[in-house]
């Protein structure tokens, strides 16, 4: 029964040894000639000015918050749709209720402006 | 795949104390396969994608290394990783160390769940396409921790916009999956593949218009989830010099770009296993008890002799349409790339979250309404019954796929129209 979990664990380890294996062959490949000029992050050929630890838009934050809302009720979403027939009008009804009750959060979030992006 | 050690088991009296050895080996070769197979396509893929681009620009593309350049992208890789690897000084070491692996290892899991026709797939789950969702999900945790660790300005904005478009489009990516999953009752990608037939009107992007509808926005979000033309935001180069991974080089570098081709691999092949029929092909009349024209879908394979010619003719048909329907949705995905301008960051939000969203939600609700009343994704039903709803069903598949053949004849035409009126000195021969 955990025999396919047993092949997503050996994906992952696949994908790492992946990984050293490019590691191994830029090591034993690539230079190594570091210089302080090198290392400064790229600033379109400036020194860069300023900290990069600073505030961003608010609206990657409503973004990210409307992806939760969105993604939980997804999740939630998959395991009935799996059983929609058998479920019938119950699960249908059910399901309908919870849809509408996020389509009227959707139009709500959409009404204050939270979905532009000027 | 474990039906199939089953049989070798069975066949060659191996004992128990050694079975669960064997499922481990089956288990193992069912996933190097695959994954090998990915890098390769991903340097196929990118050097078609690179021939193609030349010949929608009229301009000639890679062609030197090796006969027409097949192998440019060996070439590519070795030089990518002759290239120094530089960690900025007051980049967030460990966390710009792992962000390119999280982003490749995501990608990868998402891998295992791909099939390759017949009873062939790296992992069978039956959670199939939730884990899918779910594992494609730490590739933005990679692009986002990349683009924060590298502690540069452009890095920390293409990171932020990157995750912000993919997280945004993953709700209609997994609303219209959930099409899927809603019509075939199952969340397991073989079922899924099985619950569909070979015919055209028989795929599931076929069952009615809004499941087309359903295929469309899945396809267009997918795009935006890899970061594909024309949702390339994050990568926009005249505003973000080259977004999260600008201050990656040599291998690393390498793991991002590895990430965005295998990514093409799984949306094309999703693509194929949800909405276009995955690799059914008829039994030919190689299956006992099966007219020919019945379907062979993985567990009609599966359930064949490991030693008869029948399986092993129809894994090679099943994997052979597989691969075709796959290279021909990342053909039209990689022209997509060489024809669309870039969206503006508003633009890209608002369709997604004014358009695609809502559209999503109608067309499961309505998928809902018609799944009561009509026989949808129930060929079984419709064959067994044959009533008034089931001619209604059909008649709904046909108009669906009639649809569907004009928008594609009309593509080819299109594309036949601009291959004919190309420069003649620019074609080449034996194009790739």
């Amino acid at each position: 029964m955990l025999v396919p979990y047993a092949g997503v664990a050996l994906m992952i380890a696949v994908a790492i040894a992946l990984a050293a294996v490019f590691l191994l062959g830029s090591i034993y490949l690539g230079p190594r000639a570091p210089n302080p000029v090198k290392s400064e992050p790229w600033e379109c050929g400036t020194v860069s000015v300023g900290s990069v630890r600073r505030r961003f838009s608010v609206r990657f934050y409503l973004i990210a918050l409307l992806f939760v809302v969105f993604d939980v009720e997804i999740v939630f979403l998959f395991p009935w749709a799996v059983l929609a027939r058998e479920l019938g009008w119950a699960g249908f009804s059910a399901m309908a209720v919870f849809v509408a009750v996020l389509g009227l959060g959707l139009a709500y979030v959409w009404k204050r402006g939270a979905l532009e992006w000027e | 795949m474990q039906g199939i050690v089953d049989q070798v088991i069975d066949r060659f009296g191996i004992p128990v104390a050694w079975s669960q050895l064997l499922y481990f080996v089956g288990a193992g070769l069912a996933i190097i396969l695959p994954f090998i197979y990915v890098l390769v396509f991903a340097g196929v893929y990118i050097l078609l994608e690179r021939r193609i681009g030349g010949r929608m620009q009229s301009r000639i593309g890679p062609n030197r290394v090796g006969p027409q350049g097949v192998i440019q992208w060996v070439a590519d890789a070795l030089k990518v990783l002759t290239k120094e690897d530089l960690v900025p000084r007051s980049a967030d070491g460990p966390l710009f160390r792992i962000g390119p692996l999280l982003a490749v290892v995501g990608v990868m899991l998402g891998v295992a769940v791909v099939p390759f026709g017949g009873p062939w797939i790296g992992a069978d789950l039956d959670v199939g396409l939730l884990y899918l969702l779910s594992v494609t999900s730490l590739v933005v945790c990679g692009i986002l921790m990349s683009g924060w660790a590298s502690n540069s300005k452009w890095a920390l904005f293409g990171g932020l916009r990157s995750t912000a478009q993919i997280v945004s489009y993953e709700i209609p990516h997994a609303t219209s999956l959930l099409a899927v999953v809603l019509l075939t009752g199952t969340m397991s990608v073989q079922g899924i593949i099985g619950s569909q037939g070979w015919l055209p009107w028989d795929w599931l992007a076929m069952h009615s218009p809004f499941a087309l509808a359903a295929f469309v926005i899945y396809f267009i979000s997918s795009l935006a989830e890899g970061s594909r033309v024309p949702f390339d935001l994050p990568e926009a180069e005249s505003e973000l010099v080259a977004g999260y991974n600008t201050e990656y080089s040599g291998w690393r570098f390498l793991l991002f770009f590895l990430t965005e081709l295998a990514n093409v691999w799984v949306m094309s092949a999703i693509a194929v296993v949800g909405f276009l029929g995955g690799g059914n092909v008829p039994t030919l009349g190689l299956v006992d008890g099966m007219p020919w024209y019945a379907t062979a879908t993985p567990a009609v394979i599966a359930s064949l002799p490991l030693a008869s010619v029948g399986f092993w003719v129809l894994v090679v048909f099943s994997f052979a349409s597989i691969m075709f329907k796959c290279w021909v949705v990342a053909v039209v995905i990689s022209q997509v790339r060489w024809t669309m301008p870039r969206f503006r960051v508003d633009q890209m939000m608002l369709l997604c979250w004014k358009y695609l969203v809502p559209l999503s939600f109608a067309a499961i609700l309505v998928l809902m309404v018609l799944m009561r009343f009509l026989p949808l994704a129930d060929s079984a039903r419709l064959a067994a019954s044959f009533d008034g709803r089931g001619l209604v069903a059909l008649l709904v598949r046909l108009a669906t796929t009639a649809l569907c053949a004009l928008a594609v004849a009309w593509y080819v035409g299109r594309v036949a129209f601009t291959i004919r009126n190309a420069r003649d000195e620019l074609f080449v021969k034996f194009a790739l």
